[in-house]
């Protein structure tokens, strides 16, 4: 969290703020997002394309790393796959236009901690980018909604393993948030605490991510059908 | 648009659940080359029975070898990529995002050994056997079938990624259709290892049938006959090279051009983007931005469905609607989609009312809407932030809830229950029930 670095970037030079690299082949869009972060987050760094955006997060270690899902270079899952299998620590927060379900779990299943949509506002974004640096998950009711259809496809009755189904509270919270309720929400709705529902999230992030439930990784394939 | 009409009608023939699927052979699931896979799927079994019926049929006299080569010819592959949004092709083409590759993983190889392994244990029990094929032609068949299967399957894989192709050998270098445009050595390897294998099989034939003096002369023959194939047929090959070229060419730049279409589309979506979240005031500026984008970002990265058909696409339409007349901005999600029946349009209007309210009193400028299909049961919800009011003291001449809403919902056996606060938003839940039969699961946007 703490490093020299950020007093290149924020007036301040308060060393707690959560240091950022921007991803996106858009350089309008990346100017835009500085200009909208402000003072709340240090941007550390740049960069337009996988290879380069490999190389500035391993050279950065920021706290977040905000990821355009489609980057020239193989897209954001290769920036994911390089950077995770050397610095594991680096959180990311997947950004995009596609609202596309496999490009969603894609980089959530490669490894990204959370999903928002390029058109969520500033205040909004800053609260995300703080939310996944301290190590939660970000849901946006889209990603719930993606989710739970990817575990709804899976055959109950051929389900063995605990990692390849939701619990039923899981699936309450995911529930929930689809209908667009903040954790705090979600909380008061359920009578448990937001750290309970950030638990909850989480698992299911990890589920998403570990389960090699051959249905799961065929459902973004097998939806687009339809 | 062509290329939505095209999805819609792939999209009814696999889908839907009353006809048994096409038979394709799979991309998915397949061990070799998906014929057993595909099969499976087509006829509804296990795959492993397929499976299993093929080694046994293949290793008892070579008939279930044919069956499957036979197959494997005439069954097209299934693709996935024909229904591609074209901002998802274009952008897997630019190597925006990562292809998708279908790769043997580590347990598929192991299934694929252990097959191999009980085919060639059954096809050697079956030779001690008196029924067994003659010796000399049996095990030189064996190794031209694996030389021809790695050939085959390269120009299976050659098939099934054109965009690859395209990109690395538009510029007009054309294969003999068994990917070896494609480039890599790997696939050149494999290639080579496969003809040497076809070679090695033929000799070890003629060899082993003890004319190996002739062999030579068999040679010379197989060659003067090449040759005259050649000097027959060679106008009309270069004939079909030449044509194949020029194909080729032409698909790459009407891609090309898709692509820059779509990259175009795709500037605007971010600009739009831009546009809405820092025009804090104007509200017509986002309304607008907003209605563009959505047609964008449904044209590139939408998946492509039939219309009036599903709940899904009612309630994006209903939302739609109400962003456009009221300038406030509804997210959609859906899980699980169904059929629009009576009832499930009751809920759709519903829900539309329920957008309108809380898009005229609840002073916000985002809604929620979220429903799923779970077994027979269809849920809505539609949530705001906004003020909020007190449900009990709705004047009963306000007709927007309890007519529009309530009543409507009752009327075709639903509920429809209304929770709010003052100050704490308001949600508008709805409940029906819809015919068993025609629920489907595993649809979304």
């Amino acid at each position: 969290m703490t490093s020299s670095q950020d007093s290149t970037t924020t007036p301040g030079g308060r060393s707690w703020l959560t240091r950022v690299v921007l991803i996106d082949d858009h350089a309008m869009f990346r100017s835009g997002v500085r200009t909208e972060l402000g003072g709340a987050v240090a941007v550390v760094g740049e960069a337009a394309d996988a290879p380069s955006a490999i190389q500035v997060v391993l050279d950065t270690v920021p706290d977040v790393v905000l990821l355009d899902v489609h980057l020239p270079g193989g897209g954001g899952v290769a920036v994911l796959q390089a950077v995770l299998a050397r610095r594991p620590e680096v959180r990311f927060l997947a950004l995009s236009v596609s609202d596309a379900a496999e490009d969603v779990i894609g980089v959530i299943r490669a490894g990204a901690r959370g999903y928002v949509t390029k058109a969520i506002t500033g205040p909004e974004l800053v609260a995300a980018i703080r939310r996944v640096g301290e190590g939660d998950a970000v849901f946006s009711p889209r990603l719930a909604g993606f989710v739970l259809d990817a575990f709804t496809g899976i055959d109950i009755a051929a389900v063995d393993e605990e990692l390849d189904q939701l619990t039923p509270r899981e699936r309450e919270v995911l529930r929930l948030i689809a209908r667009g309720y903040a954790y705090k929400e979600v909380a008061k709705e359920l009578f448990i605490s937001v750290k309970t529902v950030e638990t909850h999230v989480s698992a299911v992030l990890r589920k998403l991510q570990l389960s090699n439930r051959h249905q799961l990784t065929r459902w973004a394939t097998e939806r687009r059908l339809v | 648009m062509s290329v939505r009409g095209q999805a819609c009608d792939d999209a009814s023939v696999t889908t839907i659940d009353a006809a048994p699927p096409r038979y394709r052979r799979a991309q998915e699931d397949k061990l070799l080359a998906g014929v057993a896979a595909g099969l499976a799927h087509h006829l509804r079994v296990d795959v492993i029975v397929v499976r299993l019926t093929f080694v046994v049929l293949g290793a008892v006299g070579g008939f279930g070898l044919l069956v499957y080569a036979a197959l494997w010819v005439v069954v097209p592959q299934d693709r996935v990529e024909t229904v591609t949004a074209p901002g998802l092709a274009a952008a897997e083409r630019l190597g925006l995002r990562p292809t998708r590759r279908i790769r043997l993983a580590v347990g598929d190889a192991g299934q694929l050994l252990a097959f191999a392994v009980l085919a060639l244990g059954l096809a050697a029990l079956f030779q001690s056997t008196s029924l067994g094929v003659n010796p000399v032609i049996f095990w030189p068949s064996v190794i031209v079938a694996v030389g021809v299967f790695l050939i085959w399957r390269q120009s299976d894989e050659s098939d099934a990624s054109p965009a690859s192709s395209v990109s690395a050998g538009g510029t007009g270098t054309v294969g003999l259709g068994v990917g070896w445009r494609s480039g890599g050595w790997r696939h050149r390897l494999r290639v080579a290892i496969g003809a040497g294998l076809v070679v090695a099989g033929l000799f070890a034939f003629v060899a082993a049938s003890g004319r190996l003096d002739v062999a030579g002369d068999v040679v010379v023959g197989a060659a003067t006959a090449v040759v005259g194939v050649l000097l027959i047929g060679g106008p009309w090959l270069l004939r079909i090279v030449r044509d194949l070229r020029d194909e080729r060419t032409e698909r790459a730049l009407s891609q090309q051009q898709a692509d820059v279409a779509a990259h175009l589309h795709d500037s605007v979506l971010q600009t739009l983007a831009l546009i809405q979240r820092q025009a804090s005031d104007p509200r017509e500026v986002v309304r607008l931005a907003r209605s563009q984008e959505r047609d964008l970002r449904g044209w590139l990265y939408g998946v492509p469905a039939s219309p009036d058909s599903s709940l899904r696409i009612a309630l994006e339409r209903v939302a739609a609607e109400v962003e456009e007349q009221h300038g406030v901005l509804i997210e959609v999600v859906v899980v699980g989609d169904c059929p629009v029946d009576p009832a499930v349009h009751a809920l759709v209007r519903a829900a539309r009312e329920a957008l309108v309210n809380a898009a005229t009193h609840a002073q916000t400028d985002r809604v929620d809407v979220f429903a799923e299909v779970e077994g027979n049961e269809v849920m809505a919800f539609v949530r705001d932030r906004g003020v909020g009011f007190d449900p009990d003291a709705i004047a009963d001449g306000r007709m927007g809830v309890r007519g529009s809403i309530i009543e409507r919902m009752q009327r075709h056996g639903g509920t429809a229950t209304v929770r709010s606060t003052p100050g704490g938003g308001t949600e508008v839940r709805l409940t029906i029930k819809v015919a068993p039969e025609v629920h489907r699961a595993g649809s979304r946007q």
